[in-house]
Formats: C-alpha cells, structure tokens, sequence
C-alpha cells in the first residue's frame, strides 16, 4: 500500500499529462461529434486519475494533523463528483497537479543563485593513504590531520596548513578579492579557494561543515530559511485559516444546502499565494546578494536594513583604505638622496605601520648597518647610521632631542598637519633634513557610494574614529558625512550607538569586524566588510565579501527592493482571494475552476515576481 | 546523540514543511527542539538517539510522505 502510494506521488507529473489529453478528448467529442458519452467517461477517468495524488498528500497530512490544501481540494472534488460536475472535477484536479508542476519549476529558478555557491564546493581530495601514495577520494572521507596534495588549478578541499610546496593562491570565494596570494610552508589555506600555480601539500585542520566555507554556505542557508516575525504570523495564520475555511465551507453547505456554492468555497479559500509570496522574495533576494558578495543573514536583516536612518562608519580600513601612504614631503637639503638612504635604513628595522609607509615610499636605495638603536616610546627612533646620529620620529622627540626648529619649519608642519597627515621627521647630527607627512587614502568611488545611500534615503552618515578630531573633520568634509567624531576608543562608538537608538533611529553600524565587535553586536544592523573571517561571519548581520565599498550600496539597494517585493506579493496574494470572494457573493462569474485557475495564476505570479529579485542592479 | 542533515528532494509547497516536521517528531528517540526543515534549501536537521532509532527509520518516514531522500550525513554531537 505504502509502495503505491510513492508511485502514484513521483507518477504526478504524468498523470497531469494524461489529464490534460483526457481533458481534450471530451470537449473534442462533445464540441466536434455531439458525443456526451465520450464527454462523460472521459472526465470521469480524468477525475479519479487527478484526485490520487492529491487524496494521498490530503491522507498524510490529516495523519500528522495538518489540514492542508489538498485536504480542501480533495474534498471540493468529492463533492463535485457527487453532484456529478466532471466537468469542474476534471478540470480542478487538472489545475492543481499542473499548477503544482509549474511552481516547482519556478522556485527553482529563484533558488538558482544560492545553489550556484554551493555546487562549487570542493568535491573530492587528493588523500594520502597508508602506503604514501595519494588516491583520490570523496571530500566526505578526509577527516582532520589528513594529508592532502593540491595540484595546479585544483581547489582546495578544506581549510588546512601547507606542509610543503609553494604557489599562488585564489581567495575570491572567501574574501572576495581574486588577486592571488603567494602561499609557503606553515602558511593558512581555506577551502574552496583555487591554487593557480605550484603544487602544495597540506594537513586538513577543519573539515567539511567547520571550515570557513562551509561556514559561508551554512549561513546563507539558514538565512534564505530564517523568518520574519511577519512570515510567522503568516505561518500560524495558514495553520488557522485552512481548517476554518472548512468549518466555513461546511455552514454554509449547511444551511443553503447547495453544494456547488460549498465547495466552490474551498477552493477559493486555498491560500496558495499567501504562504509562498513571502518566502520566495526572501530567497531570490538573498540569492541575488549572495551572487554580489553580499551575504545577508535572513528576512529580519532585509527588513531592519531596507528601514536604516542612519549608518555609522569606522574610519580606518572602512572610509580609508588602512594603508597609509606618504602624501607630502619637504627637505632641508640638498642631499635627498643621501638622507633617505640613512632614513630607509633605520625605517626599514621597525613594523610601526608609519615606518612602513616611509620605507615603501623611498623603495630602492642603498642599506646601511644601524648601531645603537634606541626606540623611543610614543616619539620614534634614535639611532647609529654610518657612523652619523640619526633622529627620526614626531614633533615631541625632535624637541626632546634638541633638535632647533624654525619659522619656515614650524609653518610647514602646520601646513601637513592642517591636511590631516601624520608627520614623520628626521634629523641627522643634531639638524633637520626632511619632514614627510603620510596619511591615509580615501576609498576610491567612496564619496559616490555615500551620495547613493542618501539618494536612498539614509538620513544620517556618520564616521567615529580614534583618530584625532582633525583628521576625522577632514575626511568628513571631503565625503560629505553628516557627522564626524574622534578620539572614539571601541566602547565611547557602543555608547554613541546606544544613544541614537534610544532617539528612536535605527543604526547600521559598518567595520572591520575585529575591534568593534561590541558595535556591530548593538547596532540593529551590525555590517562586517572586507573580510571573510569567522568573528565578521558570526557577529555581524550582513557580511560583504570584499572591501569594494560599492557593495554597501547594492545590500541597501537590494534590502529595500526585496522588502517592497515581499509587500507586493503579500498585496497580490490577499487580493486575489478579496476578488474571487466577492465576485463569488455579489456576481456569477466565479465557479470551481476559475476560482482554481486564478489562485494558481497568482501562486505563479508571486513566484515570477520574486524571481525578478534575481536579476536586481542598483541604478 | 547524534545530529543528522538530510537532503530532500525540492520542496515545492510549504504545507510539506509542516507534514514533515510533523512526522520526523512523532518519532520516539527524536530531539523534538531540534527538528529544522529548511524550505528553501530543502533539508531536515535533527538530533536523534542513536540507541532508541536509526537513521534509516527517520528516512524512511520522510520518504512514505512521497519526499525523495538524496543524500543524508550523520554527525556525533
């Protein structure tokens, strides 16, 4: 019994079919020879085959207790049946099964997106076996602290550590940027990124689910899945509305004792559209982003985000890009080159990121030993260069030092300063040489980007920074941002956050994911970027994949078009069932199949409508 | 305990979420907290007692309903 019933299910698509023709043959017989015999036996058959299907989900459910909308169709049908109208039984039953067809087919297009990242999971490893030759197995069966060997243009299997080998590798499906990175022994590797060249071996040190792809994939599974508080009242919704369309169906059978009118109910009442238009836009919105690097973790984000008033940024590696560059210089000799020599060459033995900027700008020049170095905490470095005292370092160790300083000096250090640079001196010998002033550089296209989300209707930018007021000033002016506040340490940004919220705003919070946890926990929409890391995965709402600036705009763009897409649905699904109720009450127009061919029309509607989400731009 | 994810079929409708879960929880041995179906992505996720049932009970129960298992994974908690 259990085997006919599963082949009878996976056998609907076919009995749709053979509906259909039987369907044909008697309006054929009727219309074309005057056959009513034909008409009859045709439908009839028809019918029975139709209901099976559906009579056998309609069982099930009313086993598990559901009172589902096969419970309503097959009972429609029944009662359409015994008061031998064949016809609607025939053409109903059609409808659903092909209605049925036609959804599956659509949502899985809107699932498409998502499904594309998770097919380019790794599928298989080069495994080292016990007799040290590699076989290739299953991904499934690598456990942790196997050995893996990576070829030329494999992807890597699991997050592991090199043991030998070198090569370049392509971390575009973890941080979203596809420039390649070199890779030696003890080196991380994660799974799902590509070795472009060299062969490397590795030890798996996380596996399947754990590494941090798998991360990724879970997260926007789950998220596509996770529900608004307006889907679960959908939800208890259907699970009331259902039964007590029954119920309805029932007193009205009751007392007009017409059951044509009865069951006509029932199958008006089907709230196909109503539980499927909100979850089909939440998928095909999160697919688009997922396609966008821009992971979106659920429909309660796409609701709060779409809402956002105001949007506070971290300055440095957000706004800026967190490299810091030498912008300006000025020398106090002739003997450039000769300065910068002795100054790369002390530089060149710290990793202050200051030092590191002046050492990239100076790139090729001749190395000289350094004695004596004597670094200087909150001033800089003091050393021996061939034989010369070398002072490099602020304003502070240069007064320290006794270093003179004059007028036409004390004038272009406030001239660096003023442009918001950090000032690195250097004095030879007791006499300055040359100041350099380095700063940060704005994003690229970020002032644009800022442009659109108040196009769209963010009220507020706001940047909060360590950096002193200044600098903070200037990059706020050059952007355009509404508000700029410095000497922020990571709980002053939680507090100010607080404070916006208790005025009624709903914050978004960007940054990098690591010092500011505690902000991006608080805001109402806590935005990691530029990495793929686990502590930016778990603690924030919406990842962006990569430091591309632009991505901002298109989650704020696509969180506002698949919020107006749910709304849609949600009007279209509603309206529907107003329509074919009244029609039902005040005109004559609405019967059994109609009121089927238009719920099905607007299930396929809705799902088309989300599908639309798939394809979404940012203008 | 065990925890299991398994890969069904498409799901087209979402009154089969509320069969399945439904029927994997009328199980004896199944955490009933910990039943998820995920819609989209059309995965059951479950904890189950390894002692009480096995994993190809809960399979089959999902697959009476009409629902075509393609893959499961079981994982110690």
């Amino acid at each position: 019994m259990q085997k006919l019933q599963r082949f009878v299910l996976t056998k609907k698509n076919p009995i749709a079919l053979i509906s259909a023709i039987l369907i044909i043959v008697a309006f054929t017989g009727k219309l074309a020879f005057k056959n009513v015999e034909i008409f009859t036996w045709s439908l009839i058959i028809a019918s029975i085959l139709g209901i099976a299907p559906i009579a056998i989900q309609a069982y099930q459910a009313l086993r598990v207790k559901v009172v589902s909308i096969d419970v309503l169709v097959t009972i429609a049908v029944t009662g359409a049946f015994l008061i031998s109208n064949y016809e609607e039984a025939a053409i109903v039953t059609f409808l659903f099964l092909f209605g049925a067809y036609l959804e599956q087919r659509t949502l899985n297009k809107t699932r498409s997106a998502i499904k594309e990242l998770t097919e380019i999971a790794p599928q298989s490893a080069l495994k080292q076996m016990e007799n040290g030759e590699f076989e290739e197995v299953e991904v499934d069966e690598v456990d942790v602290g196997d050995i893996l060997l990576v070829k030329t243009g494999a992807m890597i299997p699991v997050d592991g550590t090199v043991l030998t080998g070198e090569g370049h590798i392509n971390e575009a499906s973890i941080t979203g940027e596809s420039v390649p990175v070199s890779k030696k022994k003890d080196a991380q590797v994660y799974a799902g990124t590509i070795l472009e060249n060299g062969t490397i071996q590795i030890v798996a040190d996380r596996v399947g689910e754990d590494t941090t792809f798998g991360k990724i994939i879970e997260l926007v599974e789950e998220a596509q899945d996770s529900k608004s508080e307006a889907e679960r009242f959908i939800d208890r919704f259907s699970k009331y509305y259902t039964p007590a369309v029954l119920v309805f169906a029932f007193f009205v059978w009751l007392f007009s004792r017409d059951i044509e009118l009865a069951i006509t109910i029932l199958v008006l009442g089907c709230p196909g559209a109503l539980v499927i238009g909100v979850p089909v836009s939440n998928v095909a919105g999160i697919g688009n982003g997922a396609r966008h690097g821009v992971l979106l973790k659920g429909s309660e984000v796409i609701h709060d985000f779409s809402k956002v008033d105001a949007v506070i940024f971290d300055k440095t590696g957000t706004l800026t890009i967190g490299n810091p560059k030498v912008a300006d210089t000025e020398f106090y000799t002739n003997d450039t080159e000769g300065v910068l020599a002795y100054l790369a060459s002390v530089e060149s033995e710290s990793d202050h990121p200051l030092a590191k900027a002046v050492v990239e700008y100076i790139g090729d020049t001749e190395f000289y030993t350094v004695e004596n170095t004597d670094v200087v905490k909150g001033g800089g470095i003091v050393a021996q260069v061939d034989g010369h005292r070398v002072v490099v370092g602020n304003v502070a160790l240069m007064e320290q030092e006794n270093i003179p300083l004059n007028e036409k000096v004390r004038e272009d250090i406030a001239r660096f300063e003023q442009k918001g640079n950090s000032l690195v001196l250097t004095a030879i010998d007791g006499e300055l040489k040359v100041i350099m002033g380095i700063r940060d550089q704005i994003r690229p296209g970020v002032k644009e980007d800022l442009q659109k989300l108040k196009r769209l209707g963010v009220k507020n930018l706001i940047v909060l920074s360590g950096d002193n007021q200044g600098t903070v000033d200037l990059v706020a002016n050059e952007l355009g941002l509404t508000e700029a506040h410095g000497h922020m340490l990571p709980e002053d940004k939680a507090a100010y956050i607080a404070d916006l919220q208790a005025k009624g705003q709903i914050v978004a919070f960007v940054g990098d994911g690591v010092n500011d946890s505690p902000s991006l926990a608080l805001a109402n929409i806590g935005i990691a970027m530029g990495s793929g890391t686990d502590v930016a995965i778990e603690t924030s709402d919406v990842v962006l994949m990569n430091s591309d600036f632009s991505r901002l705009t298109h989650a704020l763009g696509l969180t506002k078009a698949t919020a107006r897409n749910m709304r849609q649905n949600i009007v279209i699904a509603v309206g529907v069932v107003i329509i074919l109720l009244s029609g039902l009450f005040f005109s004559d127009w609405v019967n059994m199949s109609i009121g089927m061919l238009a719920h099905e029309a607007s299930i396929l509607v809705v799902i088309l409508n989300g599908m639309r989400l798939l394809g979404y731009k940012l203008r | 305990m065990k925890k299991a994810t398994i890969q069904l079929e498409a799901l087209a409708c979402p009154s089969c979420m509320q069969k399945i879960e439904s029927a994997v929880k009328s199980l004896e041995g199944v955490d009933k907290e910990s039943v998820k179906v995920l819609f989209n992505s059309s995965k059951v996720k479950l904890d189950f007692d390894n002692e009480k049932l096995s994993i190809e009970t809960i399979e089959n129960a999902i697959s009476i309903l009409g629902y075509e298992v393609k893959k499961t994974q079981v994982k110690d908690l």
